[in-house]
């Protein structure tokens, strides 16, 4: 186990998925929380196919793939969320629309230029490989950034999650810490897709908070129980990955899968044992 | 004081009028009860008064000192809260976060105020417990004691008795009557219960789709629109 542990830190590409990867785990599970109790899970999901159109695009027009992907998916998140909120069109129909639309302009595009590249392949599905010095470099500079927002906003994200009418009643500015999350959100997302792949980036969001939640009883431990939860399933994950050379977000997702499945068995036995 | 005033005030969704011209005062302390069936405009003219929606006619003035961060609101119960993995403590808390602006975190006055109001309401053994795992009665308190700590001055609860027990109801309004009279909030509530209101409130607002009524609660009683709809239910 440690030898292995010393052959992986020993690959430069090894060292900078497990720094970047880590962090964007730490980002996606805090305000995964917040988007599976405010029941915008999906916008995680929506805003990844977002993405992968972005990079499409940026790969057609050859220019650099985060510095293309980063506006565009924010202004998708803002959209989302405005569409959300004005339940015109019903929020769910909504983020369908536009992560299905997204797909299929970037699927287009990719067939008309330069067919499916590696690069873009490894978009779709992930790879521990794709990292390159300046998309670590990128990865944490913006994941500290979205944890000290995240510290700094903690309180109001609270109770904007908890009861959006009451906090807005009371004088709170809703709308802003909607926003604040929604753009922490489509930062965090671009950031893992390269790891995770466009397909699979939102389980990283949604699972370790669903997880946390079946058996922690105040917000404040399930934050840091998703946390952990994601380091490790990441860790885990990426380790498997390496070993049995399995794409590295599904290996990530099929540990999620599995502590997902503990914790509830853990969860139920607690509350049977009260009854 | 008149710490609300409406003046021909009607709300309105795309489609539809509610609440056609509404005039009437709250003063301070006040136990002000809006009662009606359902559809007419109840939940609407609270969220109007709590700022949250624009009327469409008329106006809402509130007296000077009298800001959004110091109303205190208790919201009809949403599905969604009740599995809402939360400490008692947090949701409390939460009410504070008015008076914090930018700052993070919470300072020492406001967890003492917090521990305050949830002595207060009975339920500081549940510090710790988890919003989720409480009875339908204690997420109430919870959520009362959390509109306490946001206001000094002034409650509105939307329907705050729906689901309680007849026990969890009477406890209930014993609480409010004595914020009330000993910590002299203002008290503006939804109830479906014309009986309870009646025996409680000062004054009544009874909205229904033609007309409304407001007044002294002796004078609702007397009322055609308040011997109509609460003597019916005295006779049976
Ligand atoms: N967000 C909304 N959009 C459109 N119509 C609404 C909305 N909320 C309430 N209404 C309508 O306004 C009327 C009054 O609703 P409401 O204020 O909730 O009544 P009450 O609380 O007295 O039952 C109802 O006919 C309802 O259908
Ligand atoms: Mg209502």
């Amino acid at each position: 186990m440690i030898d292995l542990m010393t052959e992986m830190v020993s690959y430069p590409f090894m060292v900078r998925a497990l720094v970047a990867g880590i962090l964007i785990s730490l980002c996606a599970s805090v305000l995964g929380v917040t988007l599976v109790l405010k029941r915008y899970s999906m916008i995680g999901d929506g805003l990844s196919h977002v993405g992968f159109g972005a990079l499409a695009i940026a790969a057609a027009l050859n220019m650099a793939p985060l510095a293309v992907a980063i506006p565009i998916v924010i202004a998708a998140a803002i959209i989302l969320l405005r569409l959300t909120e004005s339940s015109k069109i019903k929020g769910d129909a909504a983020i369908a629309v536009f992560s299905t639309g997204a797909l299929a302009i970037g699927v287009t595009i990719v067939s008309l230029t330069t067919g499916m590249n590696a690069d873009l392949y490894s978009y779709m599905f992930g790879s521990i490989l794709a990292m390159s010095m300046s998309d670590v470099v990128l990865s944490v500079v913006l994941s500290i950034l979205v944890l000290i927002l995240y510290v700094f906003l903690y309180e109001k994200i609270f109770a904007v999650t908890f009861d959006e009418t009451f906090a807005r009643a009371t004088g709170t500015k809703t709308g802003f810490y909607n926003m604040a999350i929604a753009v922490l959100t489509a930062v965090t997302v671009v950031l893992g897709m390269k790891m995770m792949g466009a397909m699979l980036i939102s389980s990283l969001i949604i699972f370790p908070g669903l997880t946390a939640m079946r058996i922690c009883k105040s917000f404040k431990s399930v934050i840091f129980c998703a946390v952990a939860v994601s380091v490790i399933s990441f860790v885990i994950g990426i380790t498997v990955s390496y070993v049995y050379a399995t794409p590295a977000g599904a290996s990530i997702v099929i540990v999620d899968i599995i502590l997902f499945a503990l914790f509830s068995i853990a969860g139920w036995i607690r509350s049977g044992f009260k009854r | 004081m008149a710490l609300l005033t409406c003046d021909n005030v009607s709300f309105a969704y795309e489609d539809q009028i509610v609440a056609k011209q509404l005039s009437f005062q709250i003063n301070e302390g006040d136990y002000l009860c809006i009662v009606g069936e359902n559809g007419t405009g109840k939940s609407t003219l609270i969220k109007g008064l709590l700022g949250l929606k624009k009327p469409y006619k008329g106006t809402i003035t509130t007296a000077d000192g009298l800001r959004a961060t110091e109303i205190g609101y208790v919201p009809q119960q949403t599905a969604a809260q009740k599995d809402f993995p939360a400490s008692v403590y947090e949701v409390v808390l939460s009410g504070c976060l008015n008076s914090r602006g930018l700052l993070p975190g919470y300072s020492k006055a406001d967890r003492e105020k917090a521990m305050k109001q949830m002595q207060l309401l009975g339920i500081e053994e549940l510090k710790y417990k988890s919003y989720r795992d409480l009875s339908g009665g204690q997420q109430r308190r919870v959520l009362l004691a959390r509109s306490l700590c946001a206001t000094k001055k002034m409650l509105l609860l939307d329907e705050p008795m729906t689901g309680l027990d007849p026990v969890a109801v009477a406890e209930f309004y014993q609480l409010l009557w004595k914020l009330n009279k000993n910590h002299k909030i203002t008290i503006v509530m939804v109830s479906h219960d014309i009986r309870e209101a009646i025996e409680h409130a000062d004054y009544m607002l009874h909205l229904s789709h033609e007309e409304y009524f407001f007044g002294k609660t002796e004078e609702y009683k007397t009322s055609n629109i308040g011997r109509k709809f609460w003597g019916g239910l005295d006779n049976d």
